[in-house]
């Protein structure tokens, strides 16, 4: 038909842009010097801020990026930096960080139990570890201090005995009505706002009261013997049970552990290396659900574009006929499901899809009893649905928009070669339409890939499997299985869910690369 | 075209991500609002010392609490501030959300000195070291000891028990005017209710498209057995799961009798069942003190009972106690304790909590106080055969596939041994 003329070239593409025009006239240099001192005090509060709290990280990237900026937007040599550098800026901090993240997280064990830094996990184990000795008394405190500022324990026993310090004191003791010492001659009793700024004083306090243990306190008003039950050899860094003599031994799965297996808690986060990945390769129980699944998840995100473009396309042909009476209403109409958020109409959905008292069964269908999201297949067809009710709107936006940038002669022209309305279609509309749609598509599918929301609140992956050896149902795509795997077992682990999104990110990025590309030479064809 | 590649490629990555990352894209932003040094998008009230010469910083007792019961921890607390002269101050969170924010906060060294929580919450934050033992010195003899059970972690309390919780059996006096002897006198009245077309759902036991083992638990141990056997010290035992046990198979064929005879179904979620009690379409409803306040506003006249025994043993509700807990990265242990341990930890205050939330008291003598209102000794009674609700992390890799073999024997999708067997294999498996 001899259609690949240059007239495929977008219409617009060439139009001189407002901005460049006044860009050198003084309201717009004023505008510029104001917007950028904007940035700038912001780039000062969040330095100030960073340093105030001693993050380095972000100070550094917070000075780099405003010395860019302003570096960028002031000089003249780099024109197309004025318009890259808020895109890479926003690129850097809300993708390559997340990425950058979300790697090295996949080299360590950190979740539920591995959350701490080990000289943390260990203050934590000795702090937790001293125990009040069973059966001991209670005393009766108060914190005074002496002639030299030093903190000591005014302590009352059940019998009424009253130390400070240790050591028994007999006279010139003030007493409440339970008997209580509350004060003794010669130091100075403190309250609970003067202590404020001495806490960590009081709560290390420790008098050694006989030999079942050192008198502490707590809250300043009631003391208990305790005694650490774990001692710490930082020598072997090794942690041995006062009692039973266990040893326990700093290990590479991030715990103090003992011969026997036990361990003590919070462990620490540590380097794995590849073990998190090797564990995705080799557990065999993960094998047979991923191919099934992989499949099913493929399945879904190419009938999702392909359904989703598909309805969007027909109504954005129907709608793109001028002179239509109420078109704009139709089309404000159509892009109803696409305001609503997603989670929410995919919550609605699942009320209306329940077998026994869903709108759908019980009044559209008259009491039917189609198990819509209780059986596997109709689970599947169901959330396709639920998916082209969430979808099409945008599909049909971006195909309403692309259908009005195909240049008004080149129809006329079908229509002078007497084309029919299919061919005219097939060859003149969607190629040229494509040409500008494809690469979303390819985003369709990446996203479609990973649409999380819509298993999760739909159906929740279900219909389970019972047969499955792992917790799996049969609309579960691959990023919910991880979901499971990662976090529906006895505890979360952050480590493990990241190598496996890791790898779900390589397959996602290599099929898009792959249909990326395709597309670029759907643009050499037909521009 | 390089750069679209790069961007969509991004994007992707971006979802996977975010998709992955599930809770932990919430926690990141009211985790950074905790710290005390400033007013942060969570706090509700910062509460001014009206007689304190200790600066604002040093003095701060930061509290998380939950929309419904903020105002009076904040009430509580000012007078807490005015009295000894220190700072205090609320700041609102999600109930659910508080845990996961104390752990997150915790990673950084960060977060509040107390918070109020739930005793399951324990295993999770134990592990994480995010929580600090407390000492209630004489006071332990003044709290049910289900309360202070089921808020001990390895031998040590964590926490000021508050409220205690638990399911029981709602009625509908209108259309069930006695209350039932067993499980067959509630099916058999229930079956014959909706016969005569006086009720829609013949008992509100919420299943869920994941199955509900909370609501379902009293039911299965009715049978005898439930989820873990007990060690010696009376904690629950991670290595003996006893689900699929001969009291866990027979609670598996009973449910698949009664699913026959339509008495529960799988597809029961909350929402459905609390519409059809709440308009007096339903005689029986299984569910807790969250449920009370709108049944009687619907206007239904109301009696709380035990859940009565389908297998002959009793009927052992979870019991959820609700407590307040002190943060291992508490910046004023101190203040802190003494607030939780003196100050909350009087009758007083427990009572003053009472009358705001009418949750059931953990304080014996406030409890007696309150039991004359028959809905809180109808709880009280239901839960006095209860069993605290695991708190270890093990139970986290029950709740699904417990859930799940519940569902699937309702739905009818097999043996209901065999779905049974085959979830408790799967719990042993993720335990390990």
């Amino acid at each position: 038909m001899g259609l690949t003329t240059k007239g495929g070239e977008r219409v617009g593409a060439h139009r001189p842009r407002l901005a460049e025009g006044g860009s050198t006239s003084t309201a717009a240099l004023i505008g510029k010097i104001a917007l950028l001192g904007a940035i700038n005090a912001l780039a000062v509060y969040g330095l100030l801020t960073a340093f105030a709290v001693g993050d380095w990280g972000i100070f550094g990237f917070v000075a780099i990026a405003t010395v860019v900026a302003d570096y960028v937007y002031f000089s003249k040599r780099v024109e197309a930096g004025k318009y890259l550098v808020p895109g890479l800026l926003f690129l850097l901090v809300f993708q390559v960080y997340i990425v950058v993240h979300t790697a090295a997280a996949a080299f360590t064990n950190v979740g539920d139990g591995h959350n701490l830094e080990k000289p943390r996990a260990l203050e934590h184990i000795l702090a937790v570890s001293e125990k009040r000795v069973p059966d001991s008394p209670l005393y009766k405190v108060a914190v005074v201090t002496g002639s030299d500022g030093t903190l000591e324990l005014l302590a009352t026993d059940p019998a009424g005995q009253v130390t400070v310090g240790g050591e028994p004191v007999t006279e010139g003791i003030t007493r409440d009505s339970s008997g209580k010492a509350t004060a003794v001659e010669g130091y100075r009793t403190l309250e609970l706002r003067d202590l404020t700024t001495r806490q960590e004083e009081v709560l290390d306090l420790r008098v050694p009261l006989g030999a079942q243990g050192a008198l502490r306190t707590q809250d300043g008003v009631t003391g208990f013997l305790a005694r650490p039950t774990l001692r710490h050899d930082p020598a072997a860094d090794t942690l041995t049970d006062v009692e039973s003599g266990k040893v326990y031994t700093a290990s590479h799965s991030g715990y103090y552990e003992a011969a026997d297996g036990s361990t003590l808690t919070p462990g620490w986060t540590e380097n794995v290396g590849f073990d998190n990945f090797a564990r995705v390769l080799t557990d065999t129980r993960l094998r047979g659900p991923f191919v099934s699944v992989f499949i099913w998840t493929f399945v879904f995100a190419a009938l999702s574009v392909l359904f989703n473009f598909a309805i969007g396309l027909l109504l954005a042909l129907a709608l793109n006929k001028t002179g239509m009476k109420g078109r704009n209403l139709y089309r404000s109409l159509l892009v109803l499901p696409y305001a609503v958020p997603s989670f929410l109409s995919a919550l609605v959905w699942t009320g209306m899809l329940n077998q026994t008292f869903g709108f759908v069964n019980q009044t559209l269908l008259g009491g039917a009893d189609v198990p819509w999201l209780n059986d596997p297949w109709l689970a599947k067809g169901s959330v396709l649905l639920v998916n082209l009710w969430l979808g099409f709107p945008y599909m049909f936006l971006i195909c309403t928009g692309a259908l009005q940038a195909i240049p008004a002669e080149l129809n006329e022209a079908a229509k002078i070669d007497g084309a029919s309305a299919w061919q005219h279609f097939r060859r003149v509309t969607l190629p040229l339409l494509l040409v500008s749609t494809a690469p979303l598509l390819v985003a369709a599918f990446a996203f479609n890939f990973n649409n999380f929301t819509v298993i999760y609140f739909v159906t929740g992956g279900g219909p389970n499997l019972p047969e499955a050896p792992i917790t799996l149902g049969s609309t579960d795509l691959l990023i919910s299985m991880v979901y499971k795997i990662a976090f529906g077992g006895a505890g979360r682990e952050w480590g493990f869910a990241s190598a496996m999104s890791a790898m779900i990110f390589v397959i996602v990025a290599g099929i898009s690369a792959f249909g990326l590309r395709r597309t670029r030479s759907l643009e050499e064809t037909y521009s | 075209m390089r750069l679209s590649k790069v961007s969509t490629l991004a994007a992707g990555v971006t979802l996977l991500l975010t998709a992955g990352c599930g809770g932990g894209g919430e926690t990141a932003a009211p985790s950074a609002a905790a710290t005390p040094s400033g007013p942060a998008p969570g706090a509700t009230t910062i509460v001014e010392p009206t007689d304190g010469p200790v600066k604002r910083a040093q003095a701060d007792l930061v509290i998380w609490a939950d929309d419904t019961r903020s105002p009076i921890i904040q009430k509580i607390a000012q007078k807490f501030a005015t009295e000894k002269g220190v700072q205090v101050a609320v700041q609102q969170l999600e109930f659910g959300d508080i845990r996961d924010n104390l752990v997150t906060a915790g990673q950084a060294g960060e977060g509040p000195d107390v918070v109020i929580g739930a005793h399951d919450w324990l295993g999770k934050l134990v592990t994480n070291g995010a929580v600090a033992p407390i000492q209630l010195g004489d006071k332990t003899s003044q709290f049910k000891e289900v309360a202070l059970k089921a808020l001990s972690y390895d031998g040590q309390l964590y926490g000021l028990p508050y409220a205690i919780e638990n399911i029981a059996l709602f009625r509908n006096t209108a259309l069930a005017p006695e209350a039932p002897k067993d499980w067959n006198a509630l099916m058999d009245n229930a079956l014959k209710l909706v016969k005569e077309k006086k009720a829609t759902v013949p008992l509100g036991l919420q299943v869920g498209p994941e199955g509900d083992p909370y609501h379902f638990y009293p039911v299965h141990t009715s049978f005898g057995g439930g989820i873990f056997a007990t060690k010696p010290d009376g904690s629950y035992d991670p290595s003996q799961l006893t689900i699929d046990d001969a009291g866990g198979l027979a609670f598996a064929k009973a449910l698949e009798s009664w699913s026959k005879k339509k008495l529960l179904s799988a597809d029961l979620t909350l929402d459905i069942a609390k519409e059809a009690f709440n308009t007096g379409k339903s005689p029986y409803m299984i569910t807790g003190p969250w449920s009370t306040e709108d049944a009687q506003k619907a206007g239904i006249d109301l009696a709380i009972d035990p859940i009565p025994s389908a297998g002959g043993k009793p009927a052992a509700p979870f019991v959820g106690v609700q407590g307040f807990m002190i943060s291992a990265n508490a910046k004023n242990k101190l203040v802190a304790n003494d607030f939780v341990v003196n100050y909350l930890g009087t009758p007083e205050v427990m009572k003053e909590l009472y009358d705001t939330g009418k949750r059931p008291p953990a304080m014996i003598s406030v409890y007696d106080q309150v039991k004359s209102d028959p809905i809180i000794a109808g709880f009280g009674a239901a839960g006095d055969i209860g069993q605290p609700l695991p708190s270890i992390p093990a139970m986290d890799a029950v709740w699904t596939e417990y859930g799940h073999a519940e569902r699937d024997i309702l739905l009818g999708k097999g043996d209901p041994e065999k779905l049974m067997k085959q979830a408790a294999e799967k719990i042993r498996a993720k335990i390990g």
